[in-house]
Formats: C-alpha cells, structure tokens, sequence
C-alpha cells in the first residue's frame, strides 16, 4: 500500500496510512527523496497519526528518511505521534532523535514556516 | 445456555517469516488485548512488544513463530506472548538484556525496551535450539 | 433381601461420580422453571435485594440458575467467576450487599439440595453418592461467586480512589500552548504513569507547545521514577512540545545524573515563577515586569 504525498507550496506532505509494512516505508523513503528533487520542497510533513504502533525499525526509517531529505536540502517534521504510542516509543527505549516532531499538520506547518522565515532572515 | 468466556483459554500462533508477518502478528496481538480488556495504551505496548520480538525472528533467525495466549491467574487477566525460533541463539544472554538508561546496551536486540514494558520476562538461548522469549502483561 | 442390597450396592460402586453429577445435573435443568420460581419466592421472603425490584430478581435468577447449573456440568469455575463478576458490576451500584450475594447463592444451594433429597429419597445409598458429588461443587460456586462480588467491589472502589487521584493532580492550562503540571508528594510508578498519560492527553487537548513540570513538591526520587520522569520528558517531545523542569532540588538532580541523564540537555529551571516566563519566552509572549504595568496604567489615568 503506498502512501499518499500531496504537494502544498513549498511543502510535502506524506500520510501514512495504518499497517504499514517494512516495505511501504522504504519505497516512501525513495518516493520523497524523488519529489523533494522535482519539486525544490523546502519541507516534508510525515503524518503518522493512523499509526497505531512504532517499532523500532520504523522509528530508524523515519530518522533515515529525515537524514537523508536534510541532504537534499529540506526539513522532515513528523507529525501525529498518539499519545499511546509516544509512551511505548519511550518505553521501549525509542527515539526519533534529531528528528523534529511536531503534534499534528497545523502545527507541523507551522514550525515550517518559523523555520523558513528564519533561514531566510539569516541570508 | 453454558456461559463459558470465550477468551478464557483464547490462543493464536502466527508463523513469522518474512516482515508482513510482524504487522500480522501485532494486529492480532492487539486485537486479542482489546478483547481482554486492556486500555488502548496498554494494548499499544503489546503490540509494539510483539512487533520488536517478532522482528528479532526475521532478523537474527530467518523464521519462527508468535503464540499469544490469554492467561488468568485467578484474580486478573493477561496475555502471553512466546516468541520462539531455532536460531543460532544469543551468545551473552545478560548483555542481551541490561537495560540502562541509554538505549544503546542490548545488542541491538530491543529486549531491555520489551523488558521494561511487560510484568515478566522469561529469555532461553541457544546454538542448538535456538531463542525462546515469553512474556507476560498483566491487565490493570 | 441381602443378595439385592449386595446387587445395589455393587450397582452403586460402578456408577461414577461423573456419572452421578451428570444424573443430577440432568434432573436440576429438566426442573428448572419450578425450581427457579422456588428459589425466587425464597429469596423475597428472606427480604434479601430489597434494593431490587421482583421483575428484576426474577431476571437476574434466570441466568445465575444457568451459570450454576453450568459450573455444576462441567466442573469449572471460570466462567462462573467472570459472570459473578459482571453481575456485581450490575448490582453493586443498585446498593446490594455482600451478604446479600453470598444469601441467595447459599438459599439455591438449599433449593437445589432439598430438590435432590426429593428425589433419591427411597435410596440412602444412591442419595449420599448424589450428595458426595454435589456439596462440594455447590461450596465451591458459593465461594467462587462471593470471591466475584468482592472482587468487583474492590476494583470499583480502586477506580474511585484513581478518580480522586486524578482530581488532585491536576494539568493546568494556564495560558495558550502552555500547561502546567504540578506534582506534589510522594509518586510511586502506577501514579507516575497516570501523569504521564494525562499530560500526554493534556498536550493534545490543548494543542500545547510547551509544559512546565513542578517538582518542587515531590520530595524524593528513586530511579524508577526518575526514568518515569525523563520518559515523560521525551514521549511530550514526540508530541511537539518542550518540557521545562522546574523546582529540581540537588538530590533529585543527582538521582538523575546517577540513571546517566545528561541534565544539560534537559530543560531545567530553578523555580516554577522563571519555568512559565521561560515558557513564555519560547512561546513569543513579550513578558512585561509588572512594576512596567503599573507605571504605564497610572500614566494613562493622568492622561484622562
């Protein structure tokens, strides 16, 4: 099952839909690497609100594919995180390290935009 | 007319070979923890347990198998988890399990993380038969 | 005379124990509607579950005859225990008492008994066999349904007190995207998990950007809730918001230091008042020392 991205201005935004298996993950991460190129995103939105588990190798995915975006040039904020989730995330030793969170779309673009307007005000 | 709980003796086994079968494995688990009456927090911590476990199966031993059962021990109900595989075992089983406070010590195993979520934890390893991790959740 | 009591009893010896209760198990559902009307006009007149209606009673005896006759059938007890769980759930909040469960249990127990002696009362022999089958089992569901009742009323009261639990410890949203959570006292895990839930909850409910933890109050910590605490700190963190400490006293920092917390990458202020206008600030609130404010409203007064 693929994951939606959309396209908003300067941003991209992935959905993820629930039971996402290893392999969906991974093809998102070469699907966004690919669309941050076209399109010169400034951002990536991952929501990951349908997600009712976060393992340990997804949370790796999440943290590869914003290593990797960041290379290319753009932010990752991962937004969404459940309340249960968080708590088994930390439990299990979990961390979206490095990684910016944020709680849901709105604030993730929001923080966007901060970030932005920030990088800009430094040139 | 007899009322016999359904889920008193409620078991499953999910063969995992391959990762779609983590996903299979943990959905199951959860849905049976629901039926049992754990929170949805709690349920998310079977789950994500089951889904680091099986995930050990792939990828240390290529194959095994999850068996989620309900358990009760008089005065409350759980869930057991086994996950079970005839891999080439865990060398340094302490190693394997010392949780500290960084979440790099474990091997890369993910079992102190499970450890410290479930009420028991029960680990045999090794070359010949392979890795035997039980875990048990007590319901609040 | 002698070689037919010979025969009766050698008769009586095969038949099992199994056999027997299957015998009377057999008999108690084939009398069923009589015996249950028996036991229902003894249990009005006993004046037990006065808090219950005689339409109700009479509902609920149905299905307690049937899990009884059940648990009498196959010799378990399980489900008995789970269904004397989920009555009591029912009924305690109607007021019905423990000694009012354990009274209608033992009044069947008698209506049952009297109904057996009714019946192999031509043969002593045959009628202590029934009976060596049925006292037992019909102990054991007596016990197994009062152990039910109190069960579910302990975790009724357990839910009670974490309700008052939760009321005293309250996540305040004292501004726009800021929370405030003031723990006071002593936290054991199972408390310490509570909060963590509710904050968790609390920054999703009030889109929070920033929470302010006060242990100020908190005495001491041992290292499991010290985790407790640093996992809070991160699980918020997944959640989009900064956590600011504050009220950290020297042993508790120390505590953390020893589970190997790097306190410089935690967000720690000295007290509760520097924690919120720290909050503020990461919020983009201009903060105004108060002797500011005053000036400026009594210049605008003179102005009038």
């Amino acid at each position: 099952m693929s994951v939606p991205i959309l396209k908003q201005a300067q941003y991209l935004i992935a959905t993820i839909q629930s039971a996402l298996s290893d392999e969906d993950l991974l093809a998102l991460q070469t699907a966004l690497v690919e669309k941050v190129g076209k399109y010169r995103s400034r951002g990536v939105i991952v929501d990951v609100t349908a997600l009712d588990v976060l393992d340990s190798f997804a949370s790796r995915t999440l943290r590869d594919i914003a290593h990797i975006i960041r290379l290319r040039g753009a932010e990752t904020v991962i937004v969404g995180v459940q309340p249960e989730v968080a708590f088994a995330m930390v439990q299990l030793g979990i961390t979206l390290e490095k990684v910016s969170t944020a709680l849901d779309l709105e604030e993730g673009l929001a923080y966007l935009d901060k970030r932005l307007q920030h990088a800009r005000a430094e040139h | 007319m007899t009322e016999q709980n359904p889920l008193d003796d409620a078991e499953f086994c999910v063969p995992v070979a391959s990762v779609n079968d983590i996903v299979t494995a943990r959905m199951q688990g959860r849905v049976l923890a629901e039926q049992l009456g754990f929170s949805t927090g709690e349920a998310t911590l079977v789950a994500t347990a089951i889904s680091e476990l099986a995930r050990n199966i792939v990828q240390y031993a290529g194959s095994g198998d999850i068996i989620v059962r309900s358990v009760t021990n008089g005065t409350k109900r759980g869930i057991v988890v086994v996950a079970r595989d005839r891999g080439p075992g865990i060398g340094d089983l302490k190693l394997a399990v010392r949780s500290g406070y960084s979440t790099s010590g474990g091997l890369g195993l993910g079992l102190p993380g499970v450890r410290r979520i479930v009420d028991d934890f029960q680990i045999v390893s090794d070359r010949q038969a392979g890795t035997t991790v039980t875990v048990t959740k007590w319901r609040s | 005379m002698k070689s037919m009591l010979e025969r009766e009893v050698a008769l009586s010896d095969d038949v099992s124990t199994a056999e027997l209760l299957r015998e009377l198990v057999e008999h108690l559902r084939q009398h069923r509607t009589e015996l249950r009307e028996e036991w229902a006009r003894r249990i009005t007149e006993a004046k037990v579950l006065t808090a219950m209606t005689d339409a109700e009673i009479f509902a609920e005896a149905t299905s307690v005859y049937d899990n009884y006759v059940a648990a009498l059938a196959t010799g378990t007890f399980e489900a008995l225990q789970t269904y004397s769980r989920n009555l009591s759930e029912r009924i305690i909040p109607r007021g019905v008492e423990t000694h009012e469960v354990v009274g209608i249990v033992l009044l069947l127990r008698d209506v049952l008994a009297r109904s057996l002696f009714a019946k192999y009362q031509t043969d002593f022999q045959v009628l202590n066999r029934i009976l060596d089958a049925y006292e037992p089992a019909a102990n054991r569901i007596a016990n197994t349904v009062a152990v039910g009742f109190v069960q579910e009323r302990e975790r009724i009261i357990r839910q009670q007190q974490e309700a008052i639990r939760e009321l005293s410890t309250p996540v305040l949203q004292v501004r726009e995207r800021l929370l405030i959570l003031p723990i006071i006292g002593v936290i054991d895990p199972q408390r310490a998990r509570q909060l963590t839930e509710q904050l968790l909850h609390g920054i999703r409910a009030n889109r929070a950007r920033v929470v302010v933890i006060d242990i100020t109050g908190v005495a001491a910590m041992d290292s499991h809730v010290a985790n407790h605490l640093v996992q809070t700190v991160e699980a918020s963190r997944l959640l989009g918001a900064t956590v600011i400490v504050t009220g950290l006293s020297p042993e508790i920092a120390q505590t953390l230091v020893k589970i190997g917390v790097d306190l410089g990458k935690m967000n720690t202020v000295g007290d509760l008042q520097g924690g919120i206008e720290e909050a503020e600030r990461l919020l983009g609130y201009k903060v105004v020392p108060t002797q500011e404010v005053q000036s400026q409203i009594s210049g605008f007064r003179e102005e009038s």
